[in-house]
């Protein structure tokens, strides 16, 4: 079995479902004969055409917008939006047009589609190539959310996605772009959206996350464990909506402890909403409040990226108030 | 400004007649009379109380429904929400429209949007939604569909002339012209976006000019000439179809009622204006030109006018008869398939319903 990295994965799990299926279309800001700016895309017009993979001009709100038309027709596009900090110009396209056009036509229209964006920080890219913000779409009903944290799950989500009825947004933490690799078959498989995978057993503590903290967590558990003998259960969601609530559940009844992990902002973060249900379905099992460990909630930060980007330290710590609450 | 009829409906020196057989004409016109009809039932409804909103085409049937004619029956219409007569030209029934209105158990909308928002795919007449604009793109996507998989089809986007303003607008055209998509952009510039009149939107008096930015064709033509705008979107039509290219139609108009039925026009135009363009009505211009081409006498016209009347009293009788849709019509469609939130919610929403229920009897 091949070892791809994460950006790589991403390009198989395109590349296969174009070959078979020739509804696939893959439209964006230098996607073309450039590849995209992280080249997620590349080789593809080469093999596919210009008809299925080409550039279009410089606008967010037409690239969504142009594809909503062409699912509407009866395509699968696969629209890319070069960096999630730049998705708030398509957020009027997603949120009230996309979203809501099966409930709105009572299911005689489906959108079918999967928006690409790569998100998050750790590359020192300031403000504006390093936000979260999949709590704004996972507050909107009718469009699923699916954050991959490795090679092997980014494929098989990503080919899920392609082949869900439902439009998808598929966030790529570019940070693991080329730093996390692992063995990825060839051939097309999926992942069912809405199953999230429990990464490291663990009996003390619940940690709850996705993406690029997925492996940060990982980190966290394996020096917490050598460190301080803690046992940390790792839960990856992979997809935000709809998130696995049985096996977060299932997970925080056994270690009565639970802590959720994200980049983005802590207020009305992904962290809260898991919190919240948390609370409402397990509280008699808790030994102690869900603590978040998140970004903070100001505007994300250049120089001082390190500072606001979740540590192991930060996740370590957050245990320990757990532990000694 | 291309027209073809003068307001007394007389054919103007050196225009063409649309090459349509008079039963053709006739139909435009039974839609517009329809349309008209309906609108001026709707707003009483409406005042009434019987049904919480309307919006109305008064003024601008010529725009919409001699544009639509133009078309292919699979070439893909994208409304704005003043487009009652293009829905009601590819087959839209008078019952469906009204039980979408009441919002009632037989809504195939299942009283999901207010009135006036529906989605007629099977008519390749897509989804209307409120914010403006917001559907221009679409048109450009649904025609660049057509282009990618080879298909002949080519679409059709309504606007209004406060829609220019719209970053959307500006989007999709300029895509259209980038990517070459086969799309007629429909501005209905009824010169007022609610209280707002269009040299507020725009510096520029000539729409029609702004198709010149993005690289292809823009015309403007009289709306309220339901033979003229005929004309032009079949030409326009045909252009795309050929793969010429996107085409940019400004039909001039005007909305002779309010925005909607939450708006008092009285409060900011003057009523000069309207009776101005009272005169020059679209219905009554074709029916003008049918009556001198002896296609149609006033003895047809009343017995159409009680057939129509008759049709919709009958429609809003059985749309008012039906209550609203069962409450599971909250949490489905979403999604294909329901997620374990929105089933626990509903299951949450119906238990209190029964809690209220048992409360009430006791």
């Amino acid at each position: 079995m091949p070892e791809l990295n994460l950006l790589q994965a991403i390009t198989s799990a395109i590349r296969e479902e174009m070959r078979l299926d020739s509804k696939v279309v893959v439209l964006g800001e230098d996607v073309g004969h450039f590849g995209g700016v992280f080249r997620a895309t590349q080789g593809l017009q080469e093999e596919f055409g210009e008809e299925r993979v080409f550039d279009t001009p410089l606008s967010e709100t037409g690239i969504i917008g142009t594809a909503i038309g062409m699912a509407i027709y009866g395509l699968k596009p696969v629209p890319e939006i070069q960096f999630a900090d730049f998705i708030y110009p398509a957020f009027d396209q997603i949120v009230n047009e996309l979203s809501k056009m099966r409930y709105r036509s009572a299911g005689c229209i489906t959108c079918p589609m999967v928006i690409r964006t790569p998100f998050g920080g750790g590359i020192r890219g300031g403000h504006y190539h390093s936000q979260s913000p999949e709590a704004y779409f996972a507050h909107t009903a009718g469009v699923k959310v699916v954050i991959p944290s490795n090679p092997y799950d980014a494929k098989g989500l990503l080919t899920a996605s392609l082949r869900d009825d439902n439009p998808v947004l598929f966030m790529e933490p570019k940070r693991l772009y080329r730093a996390s690799r692992g063995e990825v078959p060839d051939k097309s498989y999926t992942i069912d959206l809405g199953t999230a995978a429990t990464v490291r057993k663990g009996t003390d503590i619940t940690v709850i996350s996705y993406g690029a903290m997925v492996p940060l967590a990982i980190r966290a558990a394996e020096q917490a464990e050598n460190e301080y003998g803690l046992s940390m259960e790792i839960i990856d969601l992979r997809t935000l909506i709809p998130y696995d609530v049985e096996t977060v559940i299932h997970s925080v009844c056994k270690t009565g402890r639970a802590i959720v992990v994200h980049e983005a902002p802590k207020t009305c973060g992904f962290g809260a909403e898991l919190a919240a249900t948390i609370s409402e379905k397990a509280l008699v099992h808790l030994e102690a409040p869900v603590y978040r460990v998140t970004g903070f909630d100001t505007p994300f930060p250049y120089s001082h990226e390190n500072h606001y980007l979740p540590t192991t330290g930060r996740i370590i710590q957050a245990a320990q108030n757990s532990l000694s609450f | 400004m291309l027209q073809v009829l003068n307001a007394e409906g007389l054919v103007q020196n050196g225009q063409s007649v649309p090459d349509l057989e008079p039963k053709e004409i006739l139909e435009l016109y039974r839609l517009m009379l329809l349309n008209r009809r309906i609108d001026e039932r709707m707003i009483k409804l409406q005042r009434q109380g019987r049904i919480a909103f309307y919006v109305a085409s008064i003024g601008e049937e010529a725009s919409i429904i001699g544009s639509a004619a133009a078309l292919e029956k699979t070439d893909w219409i994208v409304p704005c929400y003043r487009e009652l007569g293009a829905a009601l030209l590819r087959g839209f029934t008078l019952q469906e429209f009204c039980n979408q209105l009441f919002g009632n158990n037989q809504d195939t909308f299942k009283g999901r949007q207010m009135p006036n928002h529906y989605a007629l795919p099977h008519l390749h007449y897509a989804s209307v939604s409120s914010p403006v604009g917001t559907q221009i793109p679409h048109a450009t996507g649904l025609a660049l569909g057509a282009k990618l998989t080879g298909e002949k089809d080519i679409s059709l986007v309504y606007f209004g002339d406060g829609s220019t303003s719209t970053g959307e607008f500006h989007a999709a055209a300029n895509f259209a012209g980038s990517l070459n998509a086969p799309v007629i952009f429909l501005c209905r510039n009824n010169q007022w976006a609610i209280s707002v009149p269009v040299d507020r939107q725009t510096a520029n008096p000539s729409l029609a000019s702004k198709a010149a930015a993005y690289g292809f064709e823009g015309v403007r033509v009289d709306g309220n000439d339901a033979l003229a705008v005929y004309n032009a979107t079949r030409d326009a039509a045909e252009y795309a179809r050929q793969g010429n290219g996107p085409v940019f139609i400004e039909a001039y108009t005007y909305r002779l009622t309010g925005h909607s039925t939450s708006d008092d026009p009285r409060s900011y135009r003057d009523e000069e204006e309207v009776r101005l363009w009272e005169d020059r009505d679209p219905l009554k211009r074709l029916r003008l030109y049918l009556m001198s081409e002896s296609h149609w006498n006033e003895k047809e016209d009343r017995a159409l006018e009680t057939e129509i009347k008759d049709a919709i009293l009958s429609a809003i009788r059985e749309a008012e008869a039906h209550g609203p849709p069962s409450i599971d019509t909250i949490f489905t469609d979403v999604f294909d398939e329901q997620p374990w939130n929105l089933r626990e919610q509903q299951a949450e929403l119906e238990r209190s319903l029964d809690t209220m229920t048992i409360e009430q009897e006791a």
